[in-house]
């Protein structure tokens, strides 16, 4: 059915200012190196690598720092030779701006304008002659992630758990300003298409389609040139209209085949994989090259950068030294923000320390003009614009109200799981009403209802079990103390029977014997000073300090071993200590009125 | 270095709500012009009336809320609600009745239910109701007569103005409407007789049929510039036609299929009253229902009520199903195999 012409099209979206021949006229550069790199050890929102070199190791450029334990985590390569100044907290790609855990790396020598790489990937020429097993160990051995979006590790899309007939090329780059793909395409089409027959022989898949917009006539003919010189009937080239958000995964699979990945699914399950350009030109680079992902193209564009184009910058780069090189100065009253990725679904970032990532494929530097700040929202006409504007048919405004009403079941119905966070309801809304923000908040609110209600079902469960528990004791209590009762009930009527009185006086006399002991204690406690003796309250003091200088041992043996105990112990040795306070006040005492010098 | 961060998208289309009120009035215009033209000035002045009343009881209500005046009154939908109702209203009504519709739309449709967005109701339409019901004698004796009828030219602006602002009465130039003109007079006369009176011998092309043909242009504009959609209107204008297709065959004992469509205010209605997003359903599929329930209802008040029109019941009671309608005419969304209906979610959905 792929095989057609046929084109299905994209349902709503926009067409905003595409803003993309800024950036995309000049070839690609090189950025100079920068001093140091900053490699966060979660590049993805996957689980964190653990490194494998230690602060002051010197390491080479693709030499590995860091492996993951887990398959989701991304290997790290170093980017730069030098020396490992610091594993600490570092800020990185993320909206919230928090920190994670980086490999921190100072270059050796800052006068040289190359620096030497690693070379334990041997170049494989032969690939086709791998077996594929070693191809997919490659692919993990060289870091590569997906660089389109996600971030997600590229080897896992091919471990084959489910069988794929077709891989989708996604040289779409719908967002406006960017155009790194393009450039890639431009420049690099016999690579990429070696990319694609890379993971096509991976896949085992029998077919390739590469999309591309229609805005994009130069990268359109080098691929179509690429697929004509290799001639291979696997692949196929489609230009798409452009359109925003055709390069979405799932919409960019619906244009080219009809097809929709069922709502929560991934394309794997409809037999497809999807994968960027710059992806599966780094997949050729670490096959055939031996290349890991040290270095990406970014696209820096906006009217604040004085040379916009599309630069190779080392993964790990912080912003700064980027904008500086570009003379730009982040003391630039007029930057006032800096957008990771595009303008329609990309980040701001909290300060310019952040450095590059494996997905960033834009840095969009806007001056004020150039993007103002959003006007003050007006009330929701109910206009509909959104709806026709939706990729996923959505009802956005009824999202909106459900968001502002805190309705999250009603949010639910409406299908606000399915939303991709496009923004191109928020683009055409005539009241700028910040939709995309209202339903990222909707689903948040969503998901922690979700835990708090996972979490109240277990404390009632563990609260009624423990009600069940009490109750059986309760029950069992009053079984016994019946059973008692019953026992004493016997016990009295034998009594009764037999009339016995000594019974009653043994009773009376152990009374008065238990009566008398109890007396004499109380007057033995009184009288505790006359009777008194020097030694016996000297042998008090002694005890008391031994018990003390005992628990004392003891409480430091518990807290070294963390035990449970500590907290009785502190209080049994305040206890003993008041203790022994009392015993070595009554010894003074006893001295100073016996005047015993003793 | 402080850097905002706000959140995606960073641009945005710039389109605001005056613009699109702005497109929807430029909408009307040609409508308003061939009435001008055929009926004099009573739809100008009418319109004069109303908008400020709108805008000074909007203003007012602003002022009571204590929001801010000028940047609600710019948005345009206040003078949008005053001019739909002076193209609704009899051209030759006294200036109260304006007053009264226009003030009651804004304070009590718009603003009591929360102002901009928030009507249940269409305004314009609740408050037709409310001066067709109570002041039935102006509302029905305050239509126009076109100059090709009545032979009369028709009244100057100065004459027009001072009729309804009743100072002086210009008198014998109101008729019934065309709608109401046929329906009453067909009980005696067969379809032929009909077309032989005054009101309708000028052949198909008559005064209210231009009308219609203004508005239904100034709707395709509309959906042109994509400001409403097509479900609507087609819905309204298929609801009148499946109720007229069999029951106003027998043009001799029913108003004809023509007559519905391009006479009263049936154009008006599908374009400009039941694509109001605010009291409409939500979804394309709801519009679609609803514009189909307005067409239907609107068949059959016409046909068999007391009402020479209809338009206006027939929305606001569609406005009340529109909350029902949404519930059951969700879009099925990206990878869903059907849409969700109803409202509990079910069990398994998460």
């Amino acid at each position: 059915m792929s095989r057609s012409d046929k084109l299905w099209s994209l349902v709503g979206g926009v067409h905003p200012p595409e803003n993309k021949g800024q950036s995309n006229r000049q070839p690609l550069q090189h950025l100079p190196l920068s001093e140091t790199v900053v490699l966060p050890l979660q590049q993805s929102n996957g689980i964190p690598a653990e490194p494998t070199v230690a602060v002051g190791d010197f390491v080479v450029t693709g030499q590995l720092i860091a492996i993951g334990k887990h398959p989701i985590a991304t290997r790290l390569h170093a980017t730069l030779t030098g020396e490992v100044i610091a594993i600490e907290d570092h800020v990185f790609a993320h909206p919230s701006g928090i920190s994670v855990p980086s490999i921190i790396i100072k270059r050796s020598d800052l006068h040289a304008s190359t620096d030497t790489h690693d070379s334990s990937l041997e170049p494989w020429y032969n690939w086709e002659q791998l077996p594929v097993d070693a191809l997919l160990m490659r692919i993990e051995a060289a870091g590569i992630s997906g660089l389109g979006g996600a971030g997600f590790p590229t080897h896992i899309k091919y471990l084959g758990q489910r069988p794929i007939h077709t891989l989708i090329v996604n040289g779409i780059e719908c967002e406006p300003y960017i155009t790194a793909d393009d450039r890639l395409m431009r420049e690099h089409a016999a690579e990429i298409i070696t990319g694609i027959q890379i993971a096509l022989r991976m896949l085992s898949a029998q077919e390739a389609i590469v999309g591309i917009e229609d805005n994009k006539p130069e990268a359109i003919s080098a691929i179509r040139t690429a697929i004509t010189a290799v001639n291979d009937a696997r692949l196929v080239l489609k230009v798409i209209p452009t359109r925003y958000p055709s390069g979405g995964e799932k919409q960019l699979l619906y244009i080219l085949t009809g097809e929709e990945v069922p709502s929560g699914d991934i394309p794997a399950s409809l037999g497809y994989v999807i994968q960027n350009v710059g992806t599966l030109f780094a997949m050729q680079q670490a096959v055939q090259l031996g290349q890991p992902l040290i270095e990406r193209v970014v696209t820096l564009t906006g009217d604040a950068v004085a040379a916009p184009g599309n630069y190779w910058i080392r993964i790990g780069t912080p912003i700064d030294a980027v904008l500086e090189m570009v003379g730009l100065t982040t003391q630039d009253t007029d930057i006032q923000r800096i957008i990771m990725g595009g303008p329609m679904m990309g980040f701001t970032l909290p300060n310019a320390q952040v450095p590059v990532s494996k997905t960033t494929n834009c840095l969009l530097i806007p001056t004020k003009q150039e993007m103002p700040d959003n006007p003050e929202a007006d009330p929701c006409i109910r206009c509909g614009l959104c709806e026709q504007a939706c990729p996923v048919s959505l009802l956005p405004q009824k999202l909106y109200w459900n968001a502002i009403n805190r309705e999250w079941d009603q949010a639910q119905l409406n299908s606000i799981q399915d939303c991709i966070e496009c923004g191109a309801c928020s683009w055409v809304c005539p009241s700028s009403i910040p939709l995309v923000q209202h339903y990222r908040f909707t689903k948040a609110e969503i998901k922690r209802e979700a835990v708090e209600t996972v979490k109240a079902n277990q404390s009632r469960i563990r609260f009624e079990n423990r009600q069940l528990r009490l109750e059986k004791e309760v029950a069992e209590k009053e079984i016994k103390r019946q059973a008692r009762a019953a026992q004493a009930a016997q016990a009295q009527s034998v009594k009764a029977q037999t009339g016995d009185t000594q019974l009653d006086t043994s009773a009376k006399d152990a009374i008065l014997a238990s009566v008398a002991r109890a007396k004499a204690k109380k007057n033995s406690q009184v009288a505790v000073e006359p009777k008194d003796s020097l030694e016996s309250l000297q042998g008090a003091v002694t005890v008391a300090l031994q018990a003390v200088e005992k628990t004392k041992v003891k409480l430091a043996a518990a807290q070294a071993g963390g035990l449970p105990s500590v907290t009785a112990l502190t209080t049994a040795l305040e206890k003993l200590e008041k203790r022994a306070q009392v015993a070595e006040v009554a010894l003074a005492t006893y001295i100073e009125k016996t005047g015993d010098p003793s | 270095m402080t850097l905002l961060q706000p959140s995606s998208p960073h641009v945005t289309s710039r389109k605001s709500i005056s613009s699109v009120m702005f497109w929807v009035i430029n909408a009307t215009l040609p409508g308003l012009a061939v009435l001008t033209y055929f009926y004099g000035w009573g739809y100008v002045i009418n319109a004069l009336i109303a908008i400020a009343t709108a805008l000074a009881s909007e203003a007012g209500v602003m002022a009571l809320r204590k929001r801010p005046i000028g940047r609600t009154l710019k948005d345009g939908s206040a003078a949008l609600t005053g001019l739909l109702l002076a193209l609704a209203l009899p051209p030759m009504a006294p200036w109260w009745i304006m007053v009264v519709a226009s003030f009651f739309a804004i304070v009590f449709v718009k603003h009591l239910y929360g102002g901009l967005g928030q009507n249940l109701f269409n305004p314009a339409m609740a408050a037709f109701a409310l001066v067709l019901i109570s002041f039935p004698l102006s509302m029905t004796t305050s239509w126009a007569t076109p100059e090709a009828i009545s032979g009369h030219a028709l009244p100057s602006f100065t004459a027009q103005l001072k009729n309804n602002l009743e100072i002086t009465e210009f008198d014998g130039v109101t008729m019934a409407t065309p709608l109401d003109h046929y329906k009453t007079k067909i009980k005696r006369l067969t379809a032929a007789e009909l077309s032989k009176s005054p009101e309708f011998k000028q052949g198909p092309l008559y005064a209210i049929v231009w009308v219609n043909i203004a508005f239904l242009l100034g709707g395709l504009l509309l959906i042109g510039k994509r400001l409403i959609t097509w479900h609507a209107p087609l819905g309204v204008l298929l609801g009148i036609t499946i109720l007229a297709l069999p029951f106003s065959a027998d043009t001799d004992i029913a108003i004809p299929i023509s007559l519905h469509l391009f006479g009263g205010a049936t154009m008006l209605g599908a374009f400009f009253i039941a694509t109001d997003p605010a009291s409409c359903a939500t979804s394309n599929r709801g519009k679609f229902i609803f514009g189909l329930g307005v067409g239907l209802l609107t068949y059959c008040i016409r046909a068999w009520g007391n009402y020479p029109d209809a338009i206006a019941f027939s929305v606001l009671l569609m406005n009340i199903a529109a909350p029902l309608i949404d519930h059951y005419t969700r879009p099925r969304t990206y990878g869903k195999t059907k849409p969700l209906k109803g409202y509990k979610l079910p069990e398994n959905s998460q």
